[in-house]
């Protein structure tokens, strides 16, 4: 009887049925790669503002504690936004009348803030306190990255649920003293588990990571 | 004939006269020849109530699941219900296809390829269920262990997780068993197709089968294997989906004799269903010679043994609430027996019970006409018995106060109503396309039951 199938069909249906693995297998190494690449957490990826700030700027260059313009850091859930009358104190005097300043100064006569966009955007189902972590000796570089590094700001983390829970399940890996929460330069010691463990017994650090800790 | 229906338990497993060559003839010849008119009829039907399990389904999606009757407290109206009947249902396919074949069962030869494909469609059925139900049905994926962002893996201590796994074990068994017992037969179609398409469709399906000694010899080793692998999964996927119920501390549900007690549900609905679908299509198809009297016959009586472990749970069910000494457990059953749906209760009496007791009677089961409207009655009194447990319990628990009823919506009925359009549109391109029986066993039982020539 004559064959339906060339002689070559044998090994396309091997490579088929070989290939298909891969491609599934692969299929599913593309997609976890993807969630976790910057396209879709957007770390490292500027966001654009109405005024051309400069992070690297005001806090690298000129030394501005992070409490300065955000305030409520320490007190509130929300670390706080400036004023614009915040940036005159400087601004009234410097650089006034640079065109890169007009948002800034119209803000200030015609009493309008200005609209920043946001770049640490948690989803409304999660609740969030700046100051329990600051407080309890997790350093603005943890999550915030060398914002002194950055002439325009970015997200330095992903804050995706696994991140939270790295340091929610094991605190001491990331908790320096109190003083040094707001340090630019913190690097931590090569005893950053000893350390940590006795910060954290100290500081009474427990780890939470019951879903309505965040999920309220 | 009359000799049959005088003694259906003599009745041969394949009629007198049959040769390798005409039994491959008739079964092949129901696919490779033109469709006949009803056929048609029956698909486009069927094709139509698939269509609205579609837009029900859609709708559902869209709107929410607010479109159902479920709400507090009976959060589990027919969903599962149906998701729980549909998966029994196809334990019986399993059941003749496994077990039946370990323990070398000639009655299962020209019914079980026709049973496996109603397992799987019943199972593609059931899954949907588990799915819709879920408030926020397109996080379904969230129930696979994977590597995801959020850190945390599915909770395996939810029977929900439980189910997912039976079911997709289930499903994929299933459809491997299937389709390796259909490997030799597309190998026959292929060979006895005239055009060519026809020929590419089922060669490429075959898959370069040639019927020579080294194949027979693997598909038999393979076969047997995965006969041995499915047989734990009729005991244990409605085990587990009992689990749904029993790991949870609703008076009614919260019972040790749940996974048997479902196990032998599933199997007596199952029968039903191969029955009610096999005795319109051996009279349509002219299967008779093959799907005997005796077939009919050794069903019906594996139905009225699942139906007395059904009777015998039932009876352990009123038994143990009254003996418990639990208020509630007590107040449970009176409440399913006299509450505000005590007319589902005897109804799921009068047909999981009662009429069964009919077959004890030979001239009943040798009766084609009342087996089929029994099997029909045992269909919807298993239907039944899922919205019973369901919803009684669900309606009245502990506390009075928060006690409330279940309607279902048309949307429920739509829902419903569509699963079967989806599964009797699967069967229907099934016996279009495919042998509904298995020509391959078949020549095997020419041979092994001396029916035709000597050779």
């Amino acid at each position: 009887m004559a064959q339906i199938f060339h002689r070559s069909t044998n090994t396309l249906s091997r490579l088929s049925i070989f290939g298909a693995v891969f491609i599934i297998g692969g299929l599913f190494t593309v997609g976890a790669i993807l969630v976790r690449s910057p396209y879709v957490t957007n770390v490292g990826v500027p966001v654009p503002q109405p005024v051309l700030f400069s992070h690297k700027h005001h806090v690298g260059d000129d030394g501005i504690d992070c409490r300065y313009c955000h305030a409520s850091v320490e007190v509130s859930a929300f670390a706080g936004m400036p004023a614009t009358e915040t940036c005159m104190h400087c601004h009234s005097q410097l650089f006034n009348d640079s065109p890169m300043l007009q948002p800034v100064t119209t803000s200030a006569a015609t009493g309008l803030p200005i609209a920043w966009n946001r770049v640490y955007q948690l989803p409304d189902f999660v609740y969030f306190d700046h100051s329990i972590h600051v407080n309890k000796g997790v350093g603005c570089t943890t999550c915030h990255g060398q914002v002194d590094e950055m002439p325009l700001i970015q997200k330095a983390t992903s804050l995706q649920m696994t991140w939270c829970l790295e340091c929610h399940r094991d605190p001491a890996r990331f908790v320096r003293p109190r003083d040094e929460v707001f340090s630019m330069t913190w690097q931590p010691p090569p005893d950053q588990a000893a350390l940590g463990a006795k910060l954290v017994s100290e500081y009474h650090i427990t780890s939470k990571t019951n879903c309505w800790t965040c999920h309220r | 004939m009359a000799q049959e229906i005088n003694n259906p338990t003599r009745a041969p497993v394949l009629a007198p006269g049959y040769t390798y060559r005409s039994v491959t003839d008739k079964i092949s010849s129901i696919v490779l020849r033109g469709t006949p008119r009803g056929w048609y009829v029956g698909f486009a039907i069927s094709f139509l109530l698939a269509m609205l399990l579609l837009f029900a389904m859609t709708y559902l999606l869209i709107a929410g699941i607010g479109v159902w009757g479920v709400n507090i407290p009976v959060g589990w109206g027919f969903a599962i219900t149906n998701f729980v009947w549909w998966i029994g249902i196809g334990h019986a396919g399993t059941l003749i296809s496994a077990i039946l074949l370990l323990l070398r069962q000639p009655w299962r030869t020209s019914i079980n390829r026709f049973a496996e494909a109603m397992t799987l469609f019943a199972v593609a059925n059931a899954a949907l269920f588990p799915i819709l139900h879920l408030g926020r049905p397109y996080f379904a994926y969230w129930l696979f262990p994977y590597p995801d962002v959020m850190g945390v893996w599915p909770q395996f201590r939810s029977p929900l997780i439980w189910d997912l796994f039976a079911i997709t074990t289930y499903g994929l068994v299933s459809l491997l068993f299937w389709y390796m017992g259909l490997v030799p037969d597309l190998a026959t179609l292929r060979d006895r197709a005239t055009k060519t398409p026809v020929k590419m469709f089922y060669g490429l399906l075959a898959m370069g089968w040639r019927g020579s000694v080294y194949h027979w010899r693997r598909y038999h080793k393979s076969y047997f294997l995965i006969a041995a692998l499915a047989t734990p999964l009729v005991v244990s996927v409605h085990s587990i989906v009992s689990f749904d119920f029993a790991v949870s501390i609703v008076p009614g549900w919260h019972t040790t004799i749940f996974p048997p007690y479902f196990v032998a549900g599933a199997i007596f609905s199952g029968f039903a269903m191969v029955l009610t679908l096999t005795i319109p299509l051996r009279a349509v198809y002219h299967l008779e010679d093959f799907v005997t009297m005796r077939h009919l016959n050794v069903m019906a009586k594996v139905m009225l043994a699942s139906g007395l472990i059904v009777a015998y749970g039932y009876m352990m069910e009123f038994f143990t609430s009254w003996y418990s000494g639990n208020t509630f457990e007590q107040f449970m059953t009176l409440n399913r027996a006299f509450g505000p749906y005590a007319v589902l209760f005897w109804l799921m009496m009068l047909c999981n019970v009662v009429i069964p007791q009919a077959l004890w009677l030979r001239r009943v089961r040798a009766n084609v006409i009342l087996l089929f409207v029994i099997s029909i009655l045992i269909n919807v009194g298993m239907w039944v018995e899922r919205l019973v447990i369901v919803v009684t319990s669900l309606s009245r628990d502990f506390l009075p106060s928060s006690w409330g009823m279940y309607a279902p919506t048309l949307w429920d009925w739509a829902v419903f109503i569509g699963t079967f359009g989806l599964f009797f549109a699967l069967l229907f391109l099934f016996i279009r396309l495919l042998p509904m029986i298995s020509m391959a066993e078949m020549r095997e039982l020419v041979q092994e039951t001396g029916a035709g020539e000597a050779h």
